[in-house]
C-alpha cells in the first residue's frame, strides 16, 4: 500500500507542491537564521580562536568578555611567571584606536599588541598573505588582516608598504594576514605590545590579558587552576574564554532574542502551513480513506500510509530548504562582511529533527481523523 | 442448507434515549449463495444499515449476524478487517475510486492491501477489467472516465480478490437508466457464480428484473422475500412484466 500511498500523495498536484514548498521555506529559514546566529556568535570569540600557540588566557576576575577588558598589572604579569608549570606568560593587549587612510578613509580597528619579544598572539605563518610576522620588530610597523585592508584601501591590490594614521601616530604596513571577522567586522591589525599601547594614546594600566603556555605534560585545567590559586586572577582555556564570551552576548544583547523569534516564526509557519494542508489534504481524501478500510487495509496500514506521505515530503521539502541554505552560504562565504557565516551541520541536523517533528507532529492530526473515521461512511451518500 | 449470510432478530439504534432512532428492528434474513439478492424499500427505511451490519461494516446493536459460517458481530479490529478483506467485496454508490490512481490500480486494491506484489496484481486486475469490456481504459484515470465505466472499475475491484460476498449500495442510482442497466447486466453476469452471494441495495425498481430474490423492507423491518423465477441473464432486457414471483412466507 505504500505505492498507493505515494500516489495518493503526488496526485494532488497543487497540495503537494504547497507542502513541499512550506517545509523547504521552514528549511530554509530556520539553517539560514541559526547558522548565521551561529556564525555571529562565533565572531564574538575571533579574536580568542585565532590566539593558537598560548593556551590559557588569564584576566582579571572582572573580565567578561573578550570586548571589555579591566587592565591588569605588571605586577599581575609577574605572579603569573611565578606559577609553578608556567612555561611562558606573555602580554597581550587589545584596543580599538582609529585608523585614517590617506584619503580620509577612516575606521575604528581591533588593534592587538603582541609580546614584543615572542610575538606570541600574531598571525600564524599559515594565515600570512604577504609579508612576514617577524617585520613587526620595525619601528612603527603593523599587519593588517585582508578584509580590513580593503575596507581602508578600497579597490587597491594587497601591498606592503602603505601608510596608516592610528589616533595621529603614523603607522606602516609590514604584512597582511588573514583573519577570523570580529563581531562588528572592524578591520584586525597587529602591533608589538610597546607600540599598540602608544596607539591607544594611554601608556598605563593596558595589560590586557596574560597569555600562558604550560609546561610540556601540565594539563591546562589544572594550571589554569593553580594560577587561580596563586593569582586570584581567572585563568580559563581559550574555548572556555570563547564560551564565557559568547555566553556574555547571549544574556546581554537582543541578538538571540532576535534570531529566536524568526526560528519561532519559521517552526510556527512551517509547522501551521505544512500541518493544515497536511491535514487538509487529509480530509479531502477521507472518503477514500474509508473506502480503503471498509475493503479491508488494517488502521496500522492507514497509519503507515500516512506517516510515509508526511515523511515523504518532510525529506523532499527539507532536501530542497538546505539546497536553498546551501546556495545562500555558498554566495555568502565570498563576501568579505559575510565571511565565515556558513551552513553547520549541527544547524542542518537540528533542523532535520525539528522538521521532521513538525511535520511528525501534524500528521498526527490526520492519523487521528483517519483512525477515528467509521468504514460504514462509504455507504453514505 | 448453509446461507452466505444470516441475520436473526438484528437491531441496530442510532443514539439513545429521546433521540434513538431505531433503524433495524428484530431483522430476519438468510442470503444464499449462487443468488443475486435485492434489498428494496423506501429511503430511509434501514436498507444501507442493514448492508453495512452485514458487510461488518457497523456494529449491531442485538442480534445475531453470521457471515460465511463466522459470528461477524463477534468479530473486531484488524480480525475483522482481515476478514473482509478476504470475503467481502464492495461496490458503492459513489464509486469511491482512488483519483490519483489508474483504472487497474484502483481495481487491484484488494490485491495489494493482502501484500500482493504490485505488478501482478495489477496485471490481474487489467486483465478482469478487460473482461468487464474495459481493455482498452485499464490505464485511464477515473477523472477520465464515465459514470459506466467508473463503476465497472469499481466492480473489477469488488471481484479481483474473488470474494465469497458482494455487497452493492445502490450501484446504479449515479447512473442514467441505460448504463445502470448495463452495468446491471454485468453484474449479473460476471458476479453471480454458485459459491458467491450478492446482495444489492437499490430503489431502482427497473433493475428488479435483475434478482434472484427480493427483500422487502419498510421502518427497519424485512416486510416479505420474494423469489424471482426470471431473473439474471435469463431476464429479457425490456420486460418487468415477464417476472413470475413468488411470495415467500410473511
Ligand atoms: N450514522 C447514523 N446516525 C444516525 N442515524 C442514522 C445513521 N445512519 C442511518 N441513520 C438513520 O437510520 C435510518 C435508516 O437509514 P439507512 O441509511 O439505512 O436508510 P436507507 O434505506 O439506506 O435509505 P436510502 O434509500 O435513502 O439510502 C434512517 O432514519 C437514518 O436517518
Ligand atoms: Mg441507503
Amino acid at each position: 500500500m505504500n505505492y498507493v500511498a505515494l500516489r495518493m500523495l503526488t496526485g494532488d498536484r497543487a497540495k503537494y507542491l504547497s507542502l513541499i514548498f512550506a517545509i523547504a521555506f521552514s528549511t530554509f529559514l530556520l539553517e539560514n537564521q541559526s547558522s548565521i546566529f551561529a556564525g555571529i556568535m562565533k565572531r564574538t570569540t575571533s579574536q580568542i580562536l585565532d590566539v593558537t600557540d598560548a593556551d590559557v588566557w588569564v584576566m582579571d576576575k572582572k573580565t567578561l568578555y573578550i570586548d571589555e577588558v579591566k587592565a591588569l598589572t605588571e605586577n599581575d604579569l609577574y605572579r603569573v611567571r611565578g606559577v609553578p608549570g608556567v612555561l611562558w606568560a606573555v602580554r597581550l593587549f587589545k584596543g580599538q584606536p582609529r585608523a585614517k587612510a590617506a584619503d580620509g578613509t577612516f575606521r575604528v580597528v581591533v588593534m592587538m599588541g603582541v609580546d614584543d619579544a615572542s610575538l606570541v598572539g600574531a598571525p600564524s605563518r599559515d594565515k600570512m598573505i604577504l609579508g612576514s610576522v617577524e617585520d613587526l620588530r620595525q619601528p612603527d610597523s603593523v599587519i593588517i588582516d585582508r578584509a580590513g585592508y580593503k575596507f581602508l584601501f578600497p579597490g587597491q591590490p594587497l601591498d606592503l608598504g602603505r601608510t596608516l594614521e592610528l589616533n595621529d601616530h603614523l603607522v606602516r604596513i609590514v604584512g597582511i594576514a588573514e583573519a577570523s571577522a570580529p563581531f562588528a567586522t572592524f578591520p584586525v591589525m597587529f602591533s608589538r605590545y610597546s607600540q599598540a599601547i602608544k596607539f591607544v594614546g594611554r601608556e598605563r594600566d593596558q595589560l590586557s590579558f596574560v597569555l600562558v603556555k604550560p609546561q610540556p605534560g601540565i594539563p591546562v585545567r589544572d594550571l589554569c587552576d593553580r594560577i587561580e590559586k596563586y593569582t586570584d586572577l581567572r585563568a580559563v582555556s581559550g574555548r572556555a574564554f570563547a564560551w564565557q564570551t559568547v555566553f556574555y552576548y547571549v544574556k546581554n544583547t537582543g541578538i538571540p532574542v532576535n534570531f529566536g523569534i524568526t526560528i519561532g516564526i519559521a517552526l510556527i509557519v512551517g509547522a501551521v502551513v505544512a500541518g493544515q494542508t497536511f491535514y487538509i489534504f487529509t480530509i479531502e481524501n477521507l472518503k477514500q480513506f474509508g473506502a480503503l478500510k471498509a475493503i479491508g487495509v488494517t488502521n496500522g496500514s492507514i497509519v503507515g500510509m500516512i506517516l510515509l506521505q508526511a515523511l515523504t515530503v518532510a525529506a523532499i521539502g527539507y532536501s530542497i530548504g538546505s539546497g536553498i541554505a546551501g546556495v545562500f552560504f555558498s554566495i555568502t562565504l565570498h563576501n568579505d562582511p559575510t565571511r565565515g557565516l556558513v551552513l553547520l551541520w549541527q544547524n542542518m541536523a537540528g533542523v532535520a529533527v525539528a522538521i521532521f517533528f513538525v511535520v511528525f507532529l501534524a500528521s498526527l492530526l490526520s492519523v487521528r481523523r483517519v483512525l477515528t473515521l467509521e468504514p460504514a461512511v462509504v455507504f453514505r451518500g | 442448507m448453509s446461507f452466505a449470510a444470516e441475520c436473526r432478530a438484528v437491531e441496530k439504534d442510532f443514539g439513545s434515549g429521546e433521540t434513538r432512532i431505531r433503524a433495524l428492528r428484530s431483522v430476519d434474513l438468510e442470503i444464499p449463495f449462487g443468488e443475486l439478492t435485492m434489498l428494496v424499500g423506501p429511503s430511509g427505511c434501514g436498507k444501507t444499515t442493514l448492508l453495512s451490519v452485514i458487510a461488518g461494516v457497523l456494529n449491531a446493536t442485538g442480534g445475531e449476524v453470521q457471515v460465511l459460517g463466522e459470528r461477524i458481530d463477534s468479530l473486531a479490529g484488524d480480525r475483522l478487517v482481515q476478514f473482509r478483506r478476504k470475503n467481502l467485496g464492495f461496490v458503492f454508490q459513489q464509486f469511491n475510486l482512488l483519483p490519483a490512481l489508474t483504472a487497474a490500480e484502483n481495481a487491484a486494491i484488494p490485491l495489494l492491501a493482502a501484500g500482493l506484489p504490485r505488478k501482478s496484481s495489477v496485471d490481474r486486475a487489467a486483465q478482469l477489467l478487460a473482461e468487464l469490456g474495459m481493455e482498452d481504459r485499464v490505464d485511464a484515470y477515473p477523472a477520465q472516465l464515465s459514470g459506466g465505466q467508473q463503476q465497472r472499475v469499481a466492480f473489477a475491484r469488488a471481484l479481483v480478490h474473488e470474494p465469497r460476498l458482494l455487497v452493492c449500495d445502490e450501484p446504479t442510482s449515479a447512473l442514467d437508466a441505460e448504463t445502470g442497466h448495463q452495468v446491471m447486466e454485468l453484474l449479473a453476469s460476471h458476479a453471480v457464480r454458485p459459491g458467491r452471494a450478492t446482495i444489492v441495495v437499490t430503489h431502482d425498481n427497473r433493475v428488479f428484473q435483475f434478482a434472484d430474490r427480493i427483500a422487502r423492507m419498510e421502518d427497519g423491518r424485512i416486510t416479505g422475500v420474494t423469489v424471482n423465477r426470471m431473473s439474471g441473464a435469463n431476464a429479457s432486457p425490456t420486460g418487468h412484466s415477464h417476472q413470475e414471483n413468488e411470495q415467500v412466507n410473511l
